[in-house]
């Protein structure tokens, strides 16, 4: 019996992996080949996908791009064996992209049988929370604040602390929440783990729970991601099967039950006061803060709420211990971050590395450039509310400090690349338009600042009094930065300002100074 | 529109299997719409008193979210995603494009009742832009002419 691997990932999927399995899947049955496809994660490489990968003597050795009407011609080369085809790439892992990230939360993902419980065991899965079982609450917390751990969802909070607090609330009930409304376009980590190795972030949040004493948790997934959600009940039935989640967790008298709820299609409830209305089942209307939700969160118990980076990160820190995680990393940002390369790129994927790459070495040495062949001129980092930054800060190095000092964020980590084409008042546009689709209208800077923002854009545009127009856009900008209950209203003038601060004569403005 | 009388014993059925479950909005206007394609309008009366909420909250909730729809919808679902990574990638001209080919705007169902458009943002398949929908499944690097063949696919698999 050959094992052969064809992922099931959704982008995976989108380019014809089905097909490529069930080709695959008839031919070898009908020349009486013993195989057993297994549908793993994806490896990250998307312009390799469908990638398929087989067990030999001599190891993994990888195919790609395959579509179903090469599989015939693979099957005749030797495909089993790991023979030549033009389509031939060897061992994945020896490839420059993928042999120079740091994977620490994607160690297994693409590796692995994403929904096999035995598999995940065989490959350090579960080892995380072995130690955590035999470790006192604040050591647990204490493991986490070490590792220098921040929230991987986009506003950079300190994880340890977070837990803290919710670990020192005095509670009959606590929960924990995951925030899996990925809905940044440039990212899909978070959907990447869950389709591909589910289980680091069920042991993630029961690792949550054992540290604050919180039995129940849900993973709020947003309603694009179906086959997330599929990957993440069957590894949830295979944990409880178990013994991994439930009441007396591995024979511990440790109690966690995990449950998937759909979100349904608004941007907002990635916020996590917002998230945590529409899991209460009202309108994902901001909640003022204070107070925190690790103190009044769902129906209103301490709660922690992290996204799934975060959490997903936790098994190796209690695995390896919070020094190790540490390790990674520059300044105040420690660990990985698993970065998300997409829109025009040449070779898009995900690149888990150490903080502090430059952005021009991940867009050219492994981006390869963009995929139009065209100049790079505005790469969006950190999703619809991250700055655009143009050629002259591509050297900055991925740390969220250094981000932070040129008004630019890391949130997410997704990377949205533009040639030379792109039409930057366009963008900017397209910022304040999003704001209005999404803005959950609770507070007036937001609603109406974003309509009002449309508007004066395309007055500057249209050439209609356009210096006195801009004064106003800045103005407006400033209004929403400090007036606005969240990231959605504050942070939307950070695509529109840089746009227009760095590319003023896509507004028909004078251009910048160089 | 199909009567709602038909409907009804679905929806109670719905509410009755989440009575218990905290927070169970949602997860009930899900079900509901799984089922039956839609939440019915008429729908909302029940929800509200088997929750004890009032018929607004129960709208303003139904309303707030983009995936929910009070109509039918076609036989089969597109959603092209709006996103900035599937603009980079021409994703404004696919979008004009597929209005084109329907003759349809987005929320808007054709006239034969086979697709409904609907705008996403983001299906998280963004390294493979522009990114569609068709019901449940996800394409990737969508062409206006690979658009043009999916739509004769499944206009023959009616």
């Amino acid at each position: 019996m050959t094992r052969v691997f064809i992922s099931r990932d959704s982008t995976a999927l989108s380019l014809g992996a089905e097909q490529v399995a069930k080709a695959l899947a008839q031919q070898a049955s009908s020349k009486n080949l013993s195989v057993e496809i297994v549908r793993n994660g994806s490896r990250g490489l998307f312009w390799l996908e469908t990638l398929v990968e087989v067990e030999t003597s001599q190891g993994r050795v990888a195919y790609g791009p395959v579509q179903a009407e090469d599989v015939a011609s693979l099957l005749d080369a030797g495909l089993l064996e790991g023979k030549q085809h033009p389509l031939y790439l060897g061992n994945i892992e020896e490839i420059a992209y993928f042999k120079n990230q740091n994977r620490l939360t994607f160690a297994r993902v693409g590796l692995t049988d994403p929904v096999n419980i035995d598999d995940y065991l065989a490959h350090d899965g579960y080892r995380g929370l072995k130690n955590a079982l035999a470790l006192h609450a604040t050591e647990i917390v204490k493991q986490v604040t070490d590792s220098g751990l921040r929230g991987r969802g986009g506003a950079a909070f300190p994880t340890g602390i977070k837990w803290n607090t919710v670990l020192n609330a005095p509670a009959d009930q606590k929960y924990i929440v995951c925030n899996a409304d990925e809905g940044d376009s440039g990212t899909f980590s978070d959907r990447m783990i869950m389709e591909g190795d589910p289980f680091v972030l069920i042991e993630g949040m029961t690792i949550a729970g054992l540290a604050v004493g919180a039995t129940q948790g849900y993973i709020y997934l947003r309603v694009e991601y179906p086959h997330a959600k599929i990957a993440l009940n069957q590894a949830i039935e295979a944990a409880y099967k178990n013994g991994y989640l439930g009441e007396n967790i591995q024979g511990s008298g440790k109690t966690f039950h995990l449950e998937v709820r759909s979100g349904a299609g608004a941007y907002i409830c990635g916020e996590e006061t917002s998230l945590l209305e529409s899991l209460e089942g009202k309108r994902g209307l901001v909640r003022f803060k204070p107070p925190l939700p690790a103190i009044v969160g769902l129906f209103g118990k301490p709660t922690i709420v992290n996204n799934v980076i975060s959490l997903a990160s936790i098994p190796v820190i209690l695995d390896k211990g919070g020094e190790y995680y540490k390790n990674y990393g520059m300044g105040r940002s420690r660990g990985t971050l698993p970065l998300q390369l997409a829109g025009n790129i040449k070779h898009p994927g995900l690149f888990e590395v150490a903080f502090g790459m430059t952005l021009r070495e991940l867009l050219y040495d492994y981006g390869g450039g963009s995929a139009s062949g065209r100049p790079i001129r505005a790469v969006q980092v950190g999703g619809p509310l991250g700055a655009y930054l143009h050629e002259g800060q591509f050297d900055t190095p991925l740390d969220y400090e250094a981000f932070a000092a040129i008004s630019a964020v890391l949130g997410h980590g997704g990377i949205v690349v533009h040639d030379d084409t792109v039409n930057m008042a366009d963008m900017a546009r397209y910022a304040m338009e999003f704001c209005v689709e999404e803005s959950c209208g609770k507070c007036t800077p937001c609603r109406i600042g974003s309509t009002r923002g449309v508007e004066v854009i395309d007055r500057i545009v249209d050439g209609v009094q356009k210096d006195k127009n801009t004064v106003l856009l800045r103005d407006l900008c400033d209004t929403m930065t400090y007036g606005s209950l969240c990231a959605m209203g504050g942070m939307t003038p950070f695509p529109v300002l840089s746009a227009l601060n760095h590319f003023p004569e896509d507004f028909g403005l004078e251009a910048a100074k160089a | 529109m199909q009567d709602y009388q038909t409907q009804k014993p679905t929806v109670l059925e719905i509410l009755d299997t989440h009575q218990a479950m905290p927070g169970n909005l949602l997860p009930i206007l899900h079900g509901i719409q799984d089922t039956l394609g839609y939440i019915p309008p008429a729908a909302v009366v029940d929800i509200a008193k088997s929750l004890n909420l009032s018929q607004a909250e129960v709208h303003g909730v139904i309303s707030f979210y983009h995936y929910f729809r009070e109509t039918p919808p076609g036989e089969h679902t597109i959603r092209i995603c709006r996103a900035e990574s599937c603009q980079a990638m021409n994703g404004k001209a696919l979008e004009t494009h597929a209005k084109q080919q329907l003759g349809i705007d987005f929320h808007e169902t054709t006239a034969d009742g086979i697709f409904s458009l609907e705008p996403v943002y983001c299906l998280g398949n963004c390294a493979c832009s522009p990114s569609i929908t068709i019901d449940d499944e996800v394409i990737g690097r969508v062409t206006t002419e690979k658009f043009d063949r999916l739509l004769a696919t499944y206009k023959g698999a009616k």
